[in-house]
């Protein structure tokens, strides 16, 4: 097939301008792209009010696409349900009646711990979450990890609070608009989390991958104690994230570290909480050390960096 | 061994065609012939708004591709300088850093005129081929420039956003030829 040839102008004097007209903006406008490229990597914040007014377009459509997204997943698990009811039931009958001794045992440990935190004097601050909303937008096809949050300043969602879902730690809020919120989430590599090792204390943190995956690094150096399935939750060091919220189950150790998966998947939620930021004090005290100490070189490890 | 074409298959049931009876005294909706393609990409670039909550790069650049097909196939439907405004509107969902888009979708509108100009034949396989290119190029290259923004290397992970991405191509033209058909159904009675 030959080239379509109806760029020619001919003769005619306006087709000639406007063809150059048409160069002249392409250039200037991968020109101002580059400047815009450089605005919005030297200050990540800049463009943040037009990507919320933006979002707040979207909404709808994203609201509708999280509802279909339940019920989808609804649909799926009812039939999938149907075909293994049987074998299903018997293994939840020896379930059930495990859980059941666990759960006393679980009940005695509780009232014990209730009565030593009173003995020692610790008050247990009732955490009350901010708000709870949908995932209603991601960007699947970049690498960098972001969602949108069906909730926004209107509900009390501000920057800096983290989310959660039942099963896990989903991110962290770092952009508000008035009804919709976006979420930097945990496989996203500017996203380090403070966790420790639910078994033993043992103190890490984790940092995205952006493959889906997280990296799990370890505080100190020597041999590895890593170990396939072990689970990490928040450690509350930082004062962002509020400690024993599930993060990583590792799924391959490293010589120096590990990979992990997530505890939950943004993929898999219904509707996720906003909490109010742990130890809102520890986290301002932060930031202004870190500005007094002009820009890190990295990411800081409690994620006060945006 | 030839490449399979898509033309090989067997056409739609229903023709766009056929939903406009009357063809004399009738040309096409100047709206539609010249927004249909504006909107199209601008739709596509709110598919971030899907059900999908990805955890990893897995979706094709979908309105990335709208705006390569529609170039492809209507070499001068696009203005040169269409990059500026569509990449703009992409950036604003896709969570690249702002100007990201603008940068590769008007480097990929020049590089597509410099490409038209050296190539005078045009076929299925060889606009496969540089709508492949272009497309490798413009992941790698957004995935560098989102790893500056991130301030951290990032790994290579778009691997099999990649292979899906140059495979769905021909799809996406073949959506593309089925929506400019839709463009020019003469709706307007003259």
């Amino acid at each position: 097939m030959a080239r379509p040839a109806d760029r020619r102008p001919g003769f005619s004097r306006r087709a000639q301008y406007g063809i150059f007209t048409g160069y002249v903006i392409a250039v200037a406008g991968f020109l101002a792209g580059a400047g815009l490229l450089v605005v919005s990597i030297v200050n990540p914040q800049a463009f943040s009010s037009v990507r919320g007014a933006a979002s707040e377009l979207a909404r709808p459509a994203g609201e509708a696409g999280a509802e279909t997204r339940a019920a989808g997943q609804g649909v799926i698990a009812a039939i999938g349900a149907y075909f293994q009811a049987g074998r299903q039931n018997a293994a939840l009958t020896r379930e059930v009646a495990a859980a059941r001794a666990n759960a006393l045992t679980m009940q005695a440990l509780e009232g014990e711990n209730r009565r030593l935190k009173a003995l020692l004097g610790i008050v247990d601050p009732a955490v009350k979450p901010v708000t709870a909303a949908r995932l209603i937008g991601s960007t699947s096809a970049s690498t960098r990890r972001f969602a949108v949050l069906s909730a926004g300043t209107l509900q009390g969602v501000r920057a800096g609070q983290p989310v959660r879902s039942a099963a896990g730690l989903i991110g962290r809020v770092i952009e508000t608009a008035p009804g919709t919120a976006r979420v930097l989430l945990v496989t996203d590599p500017e996203n380090v989390v403070p966790v420790r090792r639910v078994r033993d204390g043992l103190p890490a943190f984790v940092e995205g991958k952006s493959d889906g995956r997280i990296a799990i690094r370890l505080l100190n150096m020597g041999v590895n104690p890593l170990k396939m399935g072990d689970v990490f939750v928040t450690s509350g060091s930082g004062g962002l994230y509020p400690p024993g919220i599930p993060v990583a189950v590792v799924t391959q150790v490293l010589h120096d570290g590990g990979t992990g998966h997530l505890a939950s998947d943004p993929a898999e939620v219904d509707f996720v909480l906003v909490l109010p930021v742990f130890q809102p004090a520890a986290v301002a005290a932060l930031g202004a050390s870190q500005q007094a100490a002009g820009p890190a070189p990295e990411p800081s490890e409690a994620g006060g960096s945006n | 061994m030839p490449f399979p074409r898509l033309a090989d298959l067997q056409s739609l049931p229903i023709r766009p065609e056929d939903i406009v009876p009357q063809r004399i005294n009738r040309a096409p909706s100047p709206l539609l012939a010249s927004g249909l393609p504006w909107l199209s990409v601008m739709v596509t670039s709110l598919a971030a708004f899907s059900p999908v909550i990805a955890s990893a790069p897995v979706v094709p650049p979908l309105a990335f591709m709208v705006f390569l097909s529609w170039r492809m196939l209507r070499p001068s439907l696009l203005p040169l300088w269409a990059g500026l405004p569509l990449g703009a509107f992409d950036d604003l969902y896709s969570g690249q850093p702002f100007g990201s888009g603008v940068v590769l979708w008007s480097a990929a509108m020049l590089a597509m005129d410099a490409i038209d100009n050296r190539i005078l034949w045009r076929s299925f396989e060889q606009d496969w081929a540089v709508a492949s290119l272009l497309m490798t190029l413009y992941l790698v290259l957004a995935a560098a420039i989102a790893g500056l923004a991130a301030g951290y290397p990032l790994p290579l992970v778009i691997g099999p956003q990649l292979l899906v991405t140059l495979a769905l191509y021909p799809l996406v033209t073949r959506a593309i030829a089925l929506l400019d058909r839709i463009r020019l159904l003469p709706l307007r009675s003259v």
